[in-house]
């Protein structure tokens, strides 16, 4: 449990490969974190795409952005957006016309520690790649999700962002680890059943990280995408339980790993006995 | 099980819609050239300065909101005045 309330915990969530699901969980599991009475923010760190502010619902409030914060063009709160919804939660967006080299070390250093100041969780929503642009999401990360889909292109890349965060950032270079945790996305049981696609096992047994949770493919997020909500503030789906999961276990509740499905157990299920 | 009928006369999903109007806000606002990124940070600097021909107040007391809309957008600017003495 954190002891210290002043300092907010930095966590990135991160891949490598790009389009498996990294706004989809910040934006998840920030909105988890927040309905779970934690103030809780979510920065965009991918400069020129920006995504978050439409997958979050915020686009049409952005006035200005953490790019106009690093250069001091604006205070930190006048670029923070309050969610609407729960009262807990804000989101920084980025610019969508500067370039990605608007970031800094330094700047990003100080708007995070501004922002530990005041928020209970800082969730870092990383660009794609293991560049720059990544490595600075992470650099000054407590904790790293790293989103990976059961595919192998995907478990490559994580691999290769957990052996950055592990030597290239500010704890590794005290000497401190990075606590990585992976978060299954995108899981379709029935490629799995067919042997399309890896099992979590397997995926786990390459990966060596403990597992935060599984997200199921689900028509939940795409539906939750056109409305501007994070998963878990619409209707209740198998994605927005599974992220619900991994945001309490992030905050240190110890949940068994369970895999959530939108079809109502049926047959098969009662035939084959529980999955997980 | 359903039926399958065709594809035309399936009701498109309502957040489909959704989607789509809030992207044609976006777009049009971001189309129409929307103010650059600089606008904010100088509309910011012109009023303080102005205000500040005036009356005492804070570097941060300006705080600009905005609503991007369909037909029309709003701006909402507060100006957070130092408390009266006494
Ligand atoms: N669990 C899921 N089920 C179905 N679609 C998903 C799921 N997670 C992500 N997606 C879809 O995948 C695409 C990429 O997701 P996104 O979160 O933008 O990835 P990234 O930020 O890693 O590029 C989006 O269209 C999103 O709706
Ligand atoms: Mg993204």
């Amino acid at each position: 449990m954190e002891q210290d309330r002043k300092a907010g915990k930095v966590i990135v969530v991160t891949s490598g490969k790009g389009g498996v699901g990294k706004t989809t969980s910040a934006a998840a599991i920030g909105a988890a974190l927040a309905q779970r009475g934690h103030k809780t923010v979510v920065i965009d760190f991918d400069v020129g795409l920006r995504n978050l502010d439409m997958i979050m619902g915020v686009e049409r409030r952005v006035v200005f952005d953490f790019i106009n914060v690093i250069q001091g063009d604006a205070k930190l709160s006048q670029a923070l957006i309050r969610d609407k919804r729960i009262e807990t939660l804000s989101v920084l967006p980025t610019s969508q016309t500067r370039d990605k080299d608007a970031l800094t070390k330094e700047g990003v250093e100080s708007v995070l520690s501004e922002l530990r100041e005041s928020f209970d969780y800082i969730i870092c929503d990383s660009p794609a790649g293991i560049e720059r642009g990544a490595q600075l999401a992470m650099h000054f990360a407590d904790e790293a999700v790293v989103v990976t889909n059961p595919e192998v292109s995907s478990v490559r890349d994580s691999d290769r962002v957990l052996g950055l965060l592990q030597a290239k950032t500010d704890r590794a270079e005290k000497g401190e680890a990075v606590k990585a945790q992976v978060l299954l996305t995108r899981h379709d049981q029935a490629r799995i059943d067919t042997g399309e696609m890896m099992t979590v096992e397997d995926v786990l047994e390459i990966l060596a990280v403990p597992l935060l949770g599984i997200v199921p493919e689900s028509k939940a997020v795409l539906r939750a995408s056109n409305l501007g909500m994070p998963v878990v503030l619409d209707e209740p789906s198998a994605a927005s339980r599974a992220y619900e999961a991994a945001a309490a276990r992030l905050d240190g509740e110890d949940l068994e790993v369970r895999l959530e499905s939108d079809r109502p157990r049926g047959f098969m299920q009662r035939l084959f006995g529980r999955t997980a | 099980m359903r039926f399958g009928f065709p594809r035309w006369t399936r009701k498109q999903d309502p957040s489909a819609r959704a989607a789509k109007e809030r992207l044609q806000v976006l777009l049009a606002h971001e189309r129409a050239g929307g103010p650059g990124p600089d606008v904010f940070p100088e509309l910011q600097r012109d009023i303080l300065a102005v205000i500040k021909r005036h009356m005492k107040i804070d570097d941060d007391a300006v705080d600009i909101q905005m609503e991007r809309g369909e037909g029309q957008s709003s701006l909402e600017i507060n100006i957070e005045l130092p408390a009266a003495r006494g």
